[in-house]
């Protein structure tokens, strides 16, 4: 089956636990963790609820291949309503909890309710407890971290955690596992924490048996793995730089959003790029990269693991960060980087380590201190909100200072917390918010790569580069390029990268395999391990369903096609420089073709012959 | 020749397919906790260890063991746990000086590598060549090497990309759900 | 050249199995006292559920095993006296037989308190498998059981007897179960765990007399304070003593057991000790104590199988340690546990979930430990007390969480899995 069949729900009001049987008509709708979690939550609330409130709930989710021997089986999501977006949201992370869920026997844990006490949860196999938090409130993910493993004596127990961010409200706080592993977007943690939910703890010795079709499942899975291994992206490119393959690339191509994406190209990209990390620092003569890492059953093993100089200014006499930590991907270099105009290798590192210790998005974090800085540049915030710092673009020492006052949520560290829409409506110039439904844009800037622009605008979560990665064609040429100048079939390509995406978050397995993979690889390997049959168009009816399934949330809670728009920026402000120099998005070349394409109306909604054909 | 072990922790990337791999080998499911071999993670210094029996001449678990439960493969070398005589008493377990023979309360016996019966299946699972079967003489000397050479402030960062392997490496497997 | 080894436990048949290896063209006899072929006591228990038949507990499972390799195995042979001038044993019986090199392997024997009744019928030691035998006819369901002596053997038979359903009644003079393994702490849970499962448990309780019963239960055993428990079965478990009494005269030097030195020899040439009879050299403190484990006795074996075939070799000295299942509660002690003059600890103790784990260093080197619950990688605890590895800044990761032993003991060993010299 590959599924447990058990989903545990926890009540956190009356601090019941209890167990129920995974609803398996829907499992094979909606396939397992962004879909099927999704499915549940629509079912469960009222879209219309706030997100932070007692009636919003908490699913953690996993895949039907997460825990298995497939390459990258070991993803899980973390589904809830958005308090930043007003959206569906579904934040994605490997690391190793997914796996030790699905090994304790659970293919999803429900939370509803909030606790009157912070609490956390404590499930090893069949044994779920709630148990105190107080003394974990008010510290950060790291100390909460090393607390639980030594309040429950077991080094194998894995965490996932909110930090001091979430506590304080900031609207992109992360839920943080294994120490540097998130599921980072939309506010999550946020909603975690709002709980009064601490950290959920793990132990799972049951492992994940039940495989429709072992050998055929072992064999389709290594031969999976042999193309990761064959493709220069997936198999070398990535253990070597990581993500941050893409700094030069993408800056080449004027698609590098830079300084609240008012540039299209950054000067300091290459002292920042996933080559510097390899250089011997000046100072101390060491790399900035310490090892890669891979995530649980990951084959690729894009991670990055730093080390900060200890005589940086960042943390010159702090030692509690001298040693190595999760280091920079291509997303937190640009937002911290780029997007703020700082290229101080090791002070992006310093910052993404706060980003990890206390639990936001490195991605939303950045780009609000961005949208900040430009503030700052027109008099807007002054040193009297800044209590005498003076927040420019480029500065290494604004940047860390704002990390720092955004974990604890001192002074302007509260508004930045707001995220970039809501700091920007405070201070009277909300067009300077580089969002989408509220949530700040990742490292591509639309007027240089079309297609991405319409992948923003109509993107469930709001701005978001996973929910439909036509990079990937437009720029990488995988599976066939595509001109990121052109909006010719964008539409087209946009609905498919979204409707797979879709397949993949609900598979188990990590997004990044499809550098490597299509749905033709993927499918197999699902086929194998799960009853039924899972063909490559079958899946694609899944991922269709649940784009649409999540759309429908999106629409009852109040958001319209109003919402499918870009910030006027990249709509009027045409690049100023390198290959796409003159160009805006034009996404209104796109988007009636695209909701046409969708089964949708004029006007964005789903129309009964869709929901009859996907069965909504 | 007998072949052995070899494990380079300098080329891991902690993924754990070789817990995996193990644990299906032997209990017929994805299941880490019941692996045989165990990565180890040194968060602080960035490094990973895999680790298991070394299957050493003393064999302290088979001196220990009361009931001649655990006995010598002669055709790897390798020192094995004979699951319908182990009583499960554990002295192999506080005996092997190594922390590598484990006691599993669900069975009530104790657990070690067996070497897969020559064909290990970590080996054969590890994408970045961290894990491999080589003739017994090689593993000592250059492991000795490879750890002296990554001192902690070894200059160049380590990646680790998946190394080339024969395609249908699991067909010869036979393990069943 | 005629080796004999006097005992077939576990020390004197890795001694015969090794002096064979050894000195291939001696002869070597092994005597047994009892009539079965050479068995394991630790193995008892798992006899005493069924979980194994009797030839489940023989050291060696070949039926020619011991003939194949040229060991006379002796059994009903029960040494009498020894006469080193001659070199000579004197058997029950008479029949006398030569030796050039003696090894004493007799191990021990339960003690029996002076206690009034422990003579009556129903009252057994758990040691032997003729004492198996009849605490299993006695042992049924629903039978009252008491079992004087929460040690070590006490503990390791309780589940057995539970098992069995009966109903149990544990008396232990000290102040906590398993006070010679571990501390107040951790006997106190192991005491809870029990009660737990449903045994009464009393501690710091003296057993006055096993008197007669009324009616229904034909023992009573009277306690000094509180009611008389009522029994069908008494176990007395309260400790060992070494078997030695045949050596009196033979000028081999006598303390708690037979003081040997570090090549095992014992004070009389030509006769060595192996096992829970010989006070041997204790790794951790370097004075001699009698480590009655069978990892000790199969160390005992091999080094004293070397030295007497002519092969001189060292013995380092054991490290004390044991691990015991108690009704499914798994804990272990190393060294020195309860920790030294001038060092410090680590506690980790987790009373609701029955863990514990206390290590303690001196210096920055681990020298004992204790734990509750511990089943992962616990032997691992033995390599670093044994290698003497220097912590360095491991010593504080320990002591903020004790649970990282084994990252502990690769991150300070360098060549990971190939430093088996380190102990040899």
């Amino acid at each position: 089956m590959a599924w447990t069949g058990n989903v545990l729900r926890v009540n956190l009001t009356d601090g019941k636990v209890s167990k129920e049987p995974l609803n398996m008509e829907w499992a094979r709708q909606y396939l397992g963790q962004r879909g099927l979690a999704s499915k549940y939550l629509v079912e469960e609330i009222d879209p219309k609820v706030d997100a932070l409130s007692p009636e919003n709930k908490l699913i953690m989710t996993t895949g039907p291949l997460t825990g298995t021997m497939a390459s990258t089986g070991g993803r899980y999501s973390v589904v809830t309503k958005s308090p930043l977006t007003g959206a569906i949201a579904c934040s994605n992370s490997g690391g190793f909890i997914g796996a030790e869920i699905k090994n304790a026997g659970w293919d999803m844990i429900i939370f509803e309710g909030k606790s009157p006490t912070p609490v956390y949860l404590y499930l090893e196999n069949e044994t779920a407890e709630l148990r105190s938090a107080e003394h974990l409130w008010g510290k950060s993910v790291w100390e909460a971290d090393k607390l639980i493993h030594n309040e429950l004596q077991d080094p194998q127990v894995r965490i996932s955690c909110v930090g001091r961010a979430a506590e304080h409200g900031a609207l992109y706080a992360a839920v943080v596992n294994d120490l540097h592993r998130a599921a980072g977007r939309s506010g999550v943690g946020t909603v975690m924490a709002s709980k009064n939910l601490k950290a959920v703890a793990v132990r799972g010795t049951k492992g994940v048996g039940n495989i429709k079709d072992p050998i055929r499942f072992l064999q389709e899975t290594e031969k999976r793995k042999q193309v990761l291994q064959q493709n220069p992206v997936t198999g070398q490119g990535m253990a070597t730089y990581g993500t941050q393959v893409l700094m030069n690339v993408i800056n080449e191509l004027g698609a590098l959003p830079t300084r609240n994406m008012r540039e299209v190209q950054f000067e300091g990209a290459h002292k920042i790029s996933g080559e510097a990390m390899h250089e011997p620092r000046p100072t101390d003569g060491k790399p900035n990269l310490t090892t890669n890492a891979a995530c649980f059953g990951c084959t690729i093993a894009c991670g990055r693991i730093s080390t900060v100089d200890k005589g940086h200014f960042t943390v010159k006499n702090k030692p509690e960060y001298w040693h190595a930590s999760g280091g920079l991907e291509y997303e937190a270099a640009w937002a911290l980087g780029t997007d703020t105009g700082v290229d101080d290798l090791d002070c992006l590192t310093y910052v993404n380590f706060l980003c990890n210790e206390d639990g936001v998005d490195p991605i939303s974090f950045g780009s609000t201190v961005a949208a900040a800085m430009e503030l700052y540049g027109m008099g807007v915030i002054t040193k009297e909100h800044t209590g005498g710092v003076e927040l420019k673009f480029g500065s290494a020492e604004a940047l860390s200072w704002a990390a720092e006052v955004t974990m604890k949520g001192e002074g302007f560290g509260k508004d930045l917390g707001l995220g970039s829409k809501r700091l920007c409506e405070k201070y009277g110039h909300p067009e300077l918010s580089m969002t989408v439904k509220g949530q700040e844009f990742p490292a591509y800037d639309p007027r240089g790569i079309q297609g991405m622009g319409l992948a923003y605008a109509t993107s469930n979560r709001g701005a978001c580069h996973l929910r439909g990665y036509t990079v990937s064609s437009e720029v990488l040429g995988i599976p066939e390029k595509t001109d990121p100048h052109s909006t010719e079939g964008k539409p087209e390509l946009t609905k498919a990268f979204q409707d797979a995406t879709a397949v993949v978050d609900s598979a188990g397995i990590c997004v990044f395999t499809t550098f490597a993979w299509t749905l033709d690889d993927i499918a197999p390997q699902i086929d194998a391990a799960c009853e039924g049959d899972w063909s490559t168009e079958y899946l694609l009816e899944v991922g269709e369903r649940i784009w649409n399934l999540e759309r429908d949330f999106n629409l009852r809670a109040g958001l319209t096609a109003k919402d499918d728009t870009l910030p006027t920026r990249l709509l009027k402000e045409a690049a100023n420089v390198g290959p796409a120099k003159g160009s805006v998005n034009r996404l209104d070349e796109m988007l009636p073709k695209y909701y046409a394409l969708r089964g949708w109306t004029p006007t964005g909604e789903l129309t009964p012959e869709t929901r009859q054909r996907l069965g909504l | 020749m007998l072949k052995a072990l070899k494990l380079e922790p300098e080329k891991c990337t902690g993924c754990l397919q070789c817990e995996m791999a193990c644990s299906y080998e032997n209990t017929g499911a994805f299941n880490p906790a019941k692996s045989r071999i165990k990565v180890f993670t040194f968060h602080e210094e960035g490094r990973f260890a895999p680790y298991t029996c070394t299957q050493c001449d003393e064999a302290w678990c088979m001196h220990a063991c009361p009931v001649e439960a655990i006995v010598v493969d002669m055709a790897t070398g390798a020192k094995n746990v004979l699951e319908d005589v182990c009583v499960g008493c554990k002295v192999c377990t506080i005996a092997c000086p190594f922390g590598t023979v484990n006691y599993e309360a669900d069975s009530g016996k104790v657990i070690k590598c067996d070497l897969c019966g020559g064909d290990p299946w970590c080996a054969k699972a590890c994408p970045t060549g961290a894990i491999t079967y080589v003739d017994a003489s090689e593993t000592g000397m250059e492991r000795m090497r490879s750890w002296a050479q990554q001192s902690p402030d070894a200059a160049p960062p380590r990646t680790n990309p998946p190394r080339e392997k024969p395609l249908n490496v699991y067909l010869s497997g036979q393990g069943g759900m | 050249m005629k080796h004999v080894i006097v005992g077939a436990g576990p020390a004197g048949v890795v001694a015969a199995e090794h002096l064979r290896k050894y000195d291939p063209q001696s002869d070597v006899v092994l005597l047994s006292g009892e009539p079965e072929p050479p068995y394991s006591r630790m193995a008892i228990p798992y006899l005493l559920i069924d979980q194994i038949g009797e030839e489940g507990t023989y050291l060696r499972k070949g039926q020619d095993h011991f003939q194949s390799n040229g060991i006379e195995v002796r059994t009903d042979a029960w040494v009498e006296k020894v006469d080193p001038g001659a070199r000579q044993l004197e058997l029950r019986g008479g029949e006398r037989m030569d030796y050039d090199r003696l090894l004493l392997a007799t191990g021990a024997r339960p003690l029996i308190p002076p206690i009034p009744g422990m003579d009556r019928d129903g009252v057994h030691t758990c040691w032997t498998l003729e004492d198996a035998r009849r605490i299993v006819s006695r042992a049924e369901p629903g039978a009252h059981v008491v079992l004087i002596g929460a040690g070590f053997i006490g503990c390791i038979i309780l589940e057995s007897l539970a098992l069995r359903k009966t109903r149990l009644t544990v008396v232990e003079q000290q102040n906590r179960m398993v006070p010679r393994m571990m501390d107040d702490t951790a006997g106190g849970l192991i005491k809870r765990w029990c009660e737990s499962k449903g045994v009464t448990v009393h501690t710091s309780t003296k057993v006055e007399a096993v008197d007669a019963g009324n009616g229904e239960h034909p023992l009573s055993v009277k306690l000094d304070h509180g009611d008389p428990v009522p029994a069908d079965l008494v176990i007395v478990a309260v400790g060992v003593q070494s078997n030695t009494e045949f050596l009196d005269g033979t000028g081999v030097k006598l303390d708690q057991g037979v003081l040997v030195d570090r090549h095992l020899r014992s004070s009389v040439d030509g006769i060595y000790a192996a096992g829970d009879v010989a006070q041997g050299l204790d790794f951790s403190t370097g004075e001699f104590s009698v480590h009655a484990v069978q990892p000790t006795a199969a160390d005992h074996g091999r080094i004293a199988a070397s030295n007497m075939a002519g092969r001189t070799q060292q013995f380092r000295g054991s490290v004390n340690m044991n691990v015991l299942d108690t009704l499914g509660l798994i804990s272990s002690s190393f060294g020195l546990w309860m920790g030294v003059d001038g060092g410090d600890s680590v506690e980790l103790h987790e009373p609701d979930r029955f863990r514990y784990l206390k290590l303690q260093f001196q210096d920055d080197v681990l020298v004992g430990a204790s734990a509750l619950g511990l089943t992962e990688h616990v032997g691992v605890i033995r390599g670093l007390i044994q290698s003497r590895v220097r912590l360095g800044g491991w010593k504080e990761k320990l002591k903020d969480d004790p649970t990282r032993i084994m990252e502990a003991y690769l991150a300070r060993t360098q060549a990971i899995g190939h430093n088996a010299s380190v102990l040899s």
